[in-house]
């Protein structure tokens, strides 16, 4: 069952909120990874795997570095898993 | 030796078998309690492991880490920051130039734990389950780069890796680094956190470990006749040392001088200790000669002592060999039989205790010795901590590892 862009950044936020320690309120749509949220590349590899299997998607290497918005990832989320 | 440094401690940390901090630690060292209890890993019974006791570390890192720290910290760096939290309070948490504070903490098996745990997820789930952190977290310099990196400390992180001897090893390391003038301070020690049933099965294969299984309490006895090996034991101990003149500036308490190391290796055997002790006791002579004292100085020693048949007897005849009818006058102490043997941590909480019992005037008392074996002719403190001499004392630290690393501190009263 596809899921809704409000129930994709909730699951998304308490991943983040697990890896860093980040209230999950501050994971905004509008949020940049690395300027807002001060998420580095190692900690974005473990929130893009623990997305994958959350959301049961695959998100390519090559597409990480295009997620530069919590938005970002929240639509390439969503249009996957349309799929 | 006048143009060099006198380096001086100023802090004390652990997280060990007996206790979450150092205060709690050394209140059980004086009140005899040993650290070794029933594991409670379901692995022990699914291995059919040979010995199913441990001292197991006393209070869970969680209580002082945070969630997002203790899934990105091995436990061997867990209990170095624990251990380092611990110290610097201490200390004061003094504000200290970053270029010139340096760290070195030792480790002898680093992070098995995620070594481990990684290859099991890279088999059963695959590349992409890998943690992205694998490598820096079963690096064994990570509990002193990620030591350095929490306290700002940028004169130099430093790691030893010589088994059992880590932890004194790196004590020597931060030493030399401020006796040197390489930095004014650094926090020092070590950690291990070896409590998987790879290490338990190749220990118990060497037949290394007691298999008291029934008394974990009474299993560690160094110099008593029963004894039939070590009490594998987890933890870290860090002391913070600083250069006398920085730490007068500042109005520091001083809990003792560290006054020197001294280090020699056997060349003999990979894991048996050379049975009459030759290059033990030339590092044991060594460090007295270092700290510009003779023999007659050193009033306590505390004991390598793991409690194995072969390499108890082989420090006694080590610690006569060095020092002749002057050990007569010298308190032993066999804290292993409490702790357990900390591995690459051991060091480190012994070289504290050492600093503690200056500091107190009080020698621990070794437990579990019911019939003292006639072949250790040293003055073994039993029974009830003894009070050392008034006035200016000294005390020796030893510590051997696999590999044939011998490493001896001595360290002065302040």
């Amino acid at each position: 069952m596809a899921r809704s862009e409000q129930e994709i950044l909730e699951g998304l936020a308490e991943i983040v909120n697990e890896e860093t320690g980040l209230d999950q309120a501050d994971v905004q749509l509008d949020k940049s990874f690395t300027e807002d949220l001060d998420i580095d590349s190692l900690s974005m590899m473990t929130i893009v795997v623990n997305a994958e299997e959350k959301f049961g998607v695959r998100i390519p290497d090559d597409e990480v570095k295009n997620l530069k918005t919590v938005g970002d990832a929240v639509a390439f989320i969503q249009k996957t898993q349309d799929n | 030796m006048s143009s060099e440094r006198r380096v001086v401690i100023t802090g004390l940390g652990a997280t060990t078998p007996l206790g979450g901090s150092i205060a709690d630690t050394w209140a059980a060292i004086l009140a005899g309690r040993s650290g070794a209890r029933t594991m409670p890993f379901d692995w022990v019974s699914e291995y059919d492991l040979p010995v199913t006791f441990a001292a197991t570390i006393h209070t869970s890192p969680e209580t002082v880490l945070s969630k997002v720290d203790m899934r990105r910290m091995d436990p061997a760096t867990q209990y170095a920051m624990v251990a380092a939290l611990d110290a610097w309070a201490d200390a004061g948490a003094p504000e200290v130039e970053p270029e010139r504070f340096g760290v070195a903490i030792g480790t002898g098996m680093g992070g098995i734990h995620t070594l481990l745990n990684q290859w099991d997820t890279l088999r059963e789930k695959g590349v992409r389950r890998v943690f992205p952190l694998a490598v820096p977290m079963l690096m064994p310099n990570s509990p002193s780069g990620t030591v350095s990196l929490k306290f700002g400390a940028r004169a130099g992180a430093h790691t030893a890796v010589s088994a059992c001897a880590s932890g004194a090893e790196s004590m020597g390391t931060a030493f030399e680094m401020i006796r040197s003038g390489r930095a004014d301070i650094a926090i020092a020690g070590g950690t291990e956190a070896a409590m998987h049933p790879i290490c338990f099965a190749g220990f118990a294969q060497m037949q290394a470990l007691s298999t008291r299984n029934d008394d974990p309490a009474r299993a560690s006895r160094p110099y008593d006749t029963g004894r039939d090996g070590f009490v594998m034991g987890e933890g870290a101990a860090v002391m913070v040392l600083e250069s006398e003149e920085h730490a007068r500036a500042r109005g520091a308490r001083v809990y003792a001088a560290f006054a020197s190391i001294g280090m020699s290796a056997d060349a003999h055997h990979i894991t048996a200790p050379e049975p009459e002790g030759a290059g033990a006791s030339r590092a044991m002579q060594e460090a007295v000669a270092r700290a510009g004292l003779s023999a007659t100085d050193i009033v306590h020693v505390n004991a390598h002592a793991t409690s194995t048949p072969v390499g108890d007897v082989a420090e006694a005849n080590a610690i006569r060999r060095a020092f002749g009818d002057a050990a007569d006058a010298m308190a032993v102490s066999g804290t292993k039989s409490m702790t357990g043997h900390l591995l690459g941590a051991a060091g480190a909480l012994e070289g504290v205790l050492t600093a503690l019992a200056l500091h107190h005037r009080l020698a621990p008392a070794t437990i579990n010795i019911d019939d003292l074996d006639p072949q250790i002719p040293l003055d073994v403190v039993r029974g009830e901590p003894r009070v050392l001499p008034g006035g200016d004392i000294a005390a020796l630290n030893n510590s051997f590892g696999f590999g044939g690393h011998n490493v001896a501190l001595v360290l002065t009263s302040a």
